[in-house]
């Protein structure tokens, strides 16, 4: 706590800090307590932040916090032991860095993944000091209490991965299979979820409760859709048809121009963007869906998710096709009847018997 | 003795037209047509469903003419159509089915099942599955002159009964007269005052007509049998008439299907348009009344109902002339349930009459009829159809109905004054 | 996979393939049937007003005398569920809009709450008529295994596409690619089945109306 006072931090206001973060993954009010008790007191443990094929928005996120002094507690709280955006180190002596901590401790630290593997070319699509990500993340792996993957890429490949994948890029837990890794998906995540996420780590020993997809549920357990603060527009049937009509002006459910809300698990509608300043939705864009997997191949950002995610290639063809066996059956068809009729032998009333 | 299945599917693939392929592909299975069916509503018999009656023909058109059954036959998944199986279906083509339409009027989908009943018979009769009692009646059509074996010395004799007895002469062979009056074995045989009816009415009218030796009997049992080469053999016979004779219109008497054989099969027979009109009686006197050649005195007193002769009505378009025609003669009109349009047959149409082994399920079927009767109570029943005539009257004695039952043209003309016709002189 | 990437599939190769077969299939039928042809009826026709195959399109869609009061489930539940189905498919805006990307129109929608209650009346009403056709000796005397299939085929868009907007059972994302999934079905045997009266319901009125207008009979 002296460092926190140190830093301009009151107790009060740290303790209100912990209370929120409690609050917004849904612990009981003891929790915050707990927290703040746990987050003052703890031996910082080692944190090892490697980046991937990745485009540093994550780092940016984290960066970016409601109240800076505070976010930057955490970093206090934590030893930030290699992180090449906001190290100061470079070069050997950042190489250094990294072996120290996970010699010193190897089976205890947290590394924190961001950006996809890349698997083409023998992983030669994204290397560090020569060394490609895929050889890195097994070796630093091996000394890691958890992992975080953090970003939609590190959880599921994220953008690299989209469609035709020319990396190879895959998720952190498509390579490692035998250490326990939370996904934080988003691209970027929400920064007081990456924060609230760790602080959950720290506090109670354990990650957080996941759903099948490996994100925290206190985060993820709901879609936008059924948190935003349109639904009512969207349950009549109000819809902004354009982004400058009179719908789009009034506020109005953004579904038809594209909103992936009902389809996307985030936390953006509760806790916001910018210090709670606003999200997509609010400030008149559709949700993209950038915390599920595959996001960038679920069709265009703006077509409704009842149209057609890809361009109907066979259908023309098909229409051609028809009429062609169509026409082709209709022949056959007459031909028969014509046959049939040529074929006909007049009755007469002896053929009325068998 | 050649009919045979090959016969039969060839005969079928032959009538299988686009209007049986959309329908086919229509139906949906709601079973409406059931309930319009006297065959099912009187027995509760789900097997006399119209559209179950024609289930080979649906399996022989899906497997012949669609690309889907064509592709289920040749992988061996098809069920063919079997001659057991069309002999099975016997009772359910000709015993149940009067083809008296009501299931094509209440088809949502507007599937037109009497046509396809009347198409699947061509089938049923090639390949000899034709009932026995249609099969007597068609060769006595074509090798006697009438399915009841009337032959043209029994005619005329009922022509000078009729000449005596009415005191008019009853033309025939007459070149270039106006109408060509046509007579059913029924009536020849059973009601021969239509005979001395219709002399009345025409003299009355002023109107010129005759009977023809070679073609007296209008009743069509190739077209009940369901067969197009035998009724073809039948109609020709009235067209030549009609042409040798070079005659204005055919009079079809009162009778059902040998309206519809005549008037809107007969030019499809023949496969060209006639150069004659062809009306029933019953259009005949309407056109009288509406022209004011028909002149009556006097009116019945009794209460009276009148029952629409399906291919006259429903399948005919002869609604309106037979009511203004009772209302001419009668003060005590009352109208039963359902009449009209949607009137239910009689049970006998079609050719059931004629099938023996049918006569308990006609009997069963007629309890509709009889539930329109309880209804309106009438004293007696008149109707425009011999057929009608003899089936109603053994259904009425069955549920021991006393009711009479008259014809149209006979009342009519009871109330035309008997007409003075000074006998020719040196007699 | 995980749920996106089956809603992804459903919405892209699975609509691509369902369509394909749906219009292939809509158009091999459509001239495979009506090819076959009719004769030309040659006997001296009555023209009467009202009496036409146009006619009968129209005027079948209303009950013949007598014919509602003894079968009632037939035609209320028949209507509601078409209708019903109607309103749902053609008038809810996302499906607009679907509509929208494959036509380039659209045309204004109903407010949700009405869709919504059209869907609960058409699933109600799919209920009872199955209900019908399982207690009704004709109806369960003709129906075969097609008649079931097809009534599921049909009743599983409408069921799964108002579980998806209630958020019933399943989570959304999956909920709305099962009702896609089974559009897709109800798609791709619609023209091998009976559900082809949709397409097929208007020549054969019309075939009834022609050739009993033809004896001036307005049926």
């Amino acid at each position: 706590m002296a460092g926190l006072a140190q830093h301009g931090v009151s107790r009060r206001s740290f303790l209100k800090f912990c209370t929120t973060l409690a609050s917004a993954m849904a612990l009981p009010p003891a929790a915050g307590l707990a927290m703040a008790e746990a987050m003052a007191a703890a031996r910082r443990p080692s944190v090892i932040w490697l980046p991937f094929q990745e485009c540093t928005g994550c780092t940016e996120s984290i960066t970016r916090s409601h109240s800076p002094t505070i976010e930057s507690l955490i970093f206090n709280v934590i030893s930030l032991d290699y992180q090449e955006t906001l190290m100061a180190a470079a070069g050997h002596q950042a190489e250094e860095a990294l072996q120290h901590a996970i010699k010193e401790n190897f089976g205890k630290y947290i590394l924190i993944v961001d950006g996809s593997v890349p698997l083409g070319q023998g992983g030669a699509y994204s290397t560090i000091g020569g060394r490609s990500n895929l050889e890195t993340l097994k070796e630093v792996a091996k000394g890691a209490a958890a992992i975080v993957a953090m970003g939609s890429c590190a959880a599921y490949g994220g953008i690299p991965k989209a469609n035709p994948n020319p990396t190879g890029a895959v998720s952190v837990s498509d390579v490692i299979k035998d250490k326990p890794i939370v996904n934080v998906p988003g691209c970027p995540p929400i920064p007081v979820v990456m924060t609230g996420v760790l602080a959950h780590y720290l506090t109670f020993g354990t990650l957080p409760e996941l759903d099948k997809l490996g994100r925290p549920k206190a985060f993820y357990g709901e879609t936008i859709h059924d948190r935003c603060y349109r639904r009512a527009f969207y349950d009549q049937g109000k819809f902004a048809k354009t982004f400058d009509d009179e719908g789009a002006r009034n506020g109005w459910c953004l579904f038809e121009l594209g909103c992936k809300g009902p389809v996307t698990y985030n936390a953006c509608a509760t806790t916001k963007w910018n210090g709670g300043t606003s999200w997509p939705v609010e400030s008149g864009h559709g949700c993209l869906g950038c915390s599920e997997p595959d996001f960038w191949d679920a069709g265009s950002f703006y077509k409704a998710l009842s149209m057609p995610a890809d361009p109907l290639k066979t259908v023309a063809g098909a229409a051609a096709v028809g009429a062609a066996v169509g026409v082709a059956v209709s022949f056959a068809n007459r031909a028969k009847k014509s046959a049939a009729k040529a074929a006909h032998e007049t009755t007469t009333l002896p053929d009325l018997e068998k | 003795m050649s009919a045979s299945l090959e016969k039969g599917v060839r005969v079928l693939k032959e009538v299988i037209d686009a209007p049986i392929a959309s329908y086919f592909s229509s139906c949906v299975h709601c079973g409406l047509c059931a309930e319009a069916c006297l065959f099912y509503t009187e027995t509760g018999d789900p097997k006399y469903t119209p559209i179950h009656k024609l289930e080979p023909m649906r399996r022989l058109y899906e497997q012949e003419y669609t690309v889907l059954g064509r592709l289920k036959k040749l992988i061996g998944l098809s069920k063919a159509v079997t001659d057991a199986e069309l002999a099975e279906w016997q009772e359910l083509v000709y015993n149940s089915c009067t083809l008296c339409g009501r299931c094509s009027v209440v088809c949502p989908v507007g599937n037109d099942i009497v046509y396809m009943v009347r198409k699947f018979r061509e089938g049923m009769s090639a390949s000899g599955n034709a009932p026995d009692g249609i099969k007597g009646a068609a060769n006595r059509t074509i090798t006697i002159g009438s399915p009841m074996g009337v032959k043209l010395p029994a005619v005329k004799a009922q022509m000078r009964h009729v000449e005596e007895d009415y005191g008019l002469p009853i033309p025939m062979d007459v070149e270039g007269a106006e109408y060509l009056v046509m007579l059913s074995s029924m009536e020849i045989m059973n009601f021969p005052e239509y005979l001395g009816a219709i002399a009345k009415i025409m003299h009355q009218a002023g109107k010129t007509w005759t009977l023809c030796s070679t073609a007296f009997e209008a009743t069509n049992a190739g077209m009940q049998i369901g067969n197009s080469d035998l009724a073809r053999v039948i109609v020709s016979r009235i067209v030549d008439a009609a042409e040798k004779l070079k005659v204005k219109t055919v009079i079809s008497p009162e009778c059902g299907h040998a309206y519809t054989a005549l008037r809107w099969e007969g030019a499809n027979l023949m496969g060209r348009s006639f150069g004659f009109k062809v009306r029933h009686i019953i259009e005949v006197l309407g056109e009288f009344q509406e022209q004011g050649l028909l002149k009556t005195e006097g009116f019945e007193t009794d209460r009276l109902t009148f029952h629409d002769p399906c291919q006259l009505a429903r399948r005919g378009g002869v609604i309106k002339q037979q009511r203004n025609l009772m209302n001419m003669v009668s003060k005590n009109f009352v109208e039963m349930p359902d009449a009209g349009f949607m009137n239910w047959c009689c049970g006998g149409g079609g050719g059931a009459s004629a099938i023996e082994e049918g006569e308990e399920l006609r009997l069963e079927a007629f309890k509709k009829k009889k539930s329109q009767l309880d209804t309106v109570k009438p004293d007696r029943l008149v109707t425009a159809c011999a057929n009608c005539r003899i089936v109603m009257e053994e259904g009425l004695e069955h549920y021991q109905m006393n009711l009479p039952v008259v014809g149209l043209t006979e009342m009519i003309a009871d109330h035309i004054p008997n007409p003075v016709v000074a006998k020719p002189e040196g007699n | 996979m995980g749920e996106l990437q089956f809603l992804t599939w459903v919405r892209g190769t699975g609509l691509n393939l369902a369509i394909s077969i749906f219009l292939l299939g809509v158009l091999v039928r459509i001239i495979e049937i009506y090819s076959l042809g009719r004769k030309k009826d040659l006997a001296e026709p009555r023209s009467v007003a009202g009496a036409s195959g146009m006619n009968t399109v129209f005027r079948r869609s209303i009950p013949a005398d007598g014919m509602l009061k003894t079968s009632p489930i037939t035609y209320i539940g028949g209507y509601v569920f078409h209708i019903g189905l109607g309103v749902v498919v053609f008038l809810f805006a996302p499906h607009i809009k679907f509509f929208q990307d494959l036509l380039g129109f659209s045309w204004p929608g109903l407010p949700s709450q009405a869709v919504d209650f059209a869907a609960v009346l058409t699933i109600v009403a799919l209920l009872l008529i199955l209900i019908d056709r399982i207690s009704k000796p004709v109806k369960r005397y003709l129906s075969t295994f097609q008649d079931w299939f097809t009534w599921t085929l049909t009743f599983l868009p409408v069921l799964t596409g108002w579980m998806a907007v209630q958020h019933l059972l399943l989570p959304y994302t999956t909920m709305l690619a099962l009702h896609i999934l089974t559009v897709e079905l109800l798609l791709v045997f619609l023209p091998f089945t009976k559900l082809f009266h949709a397409f097929t319901v208007f020549g054969s009125r019309w075939y009834n109306g022609t050739v009993n207008g033809h004896k001036g009979v307005a049926v």
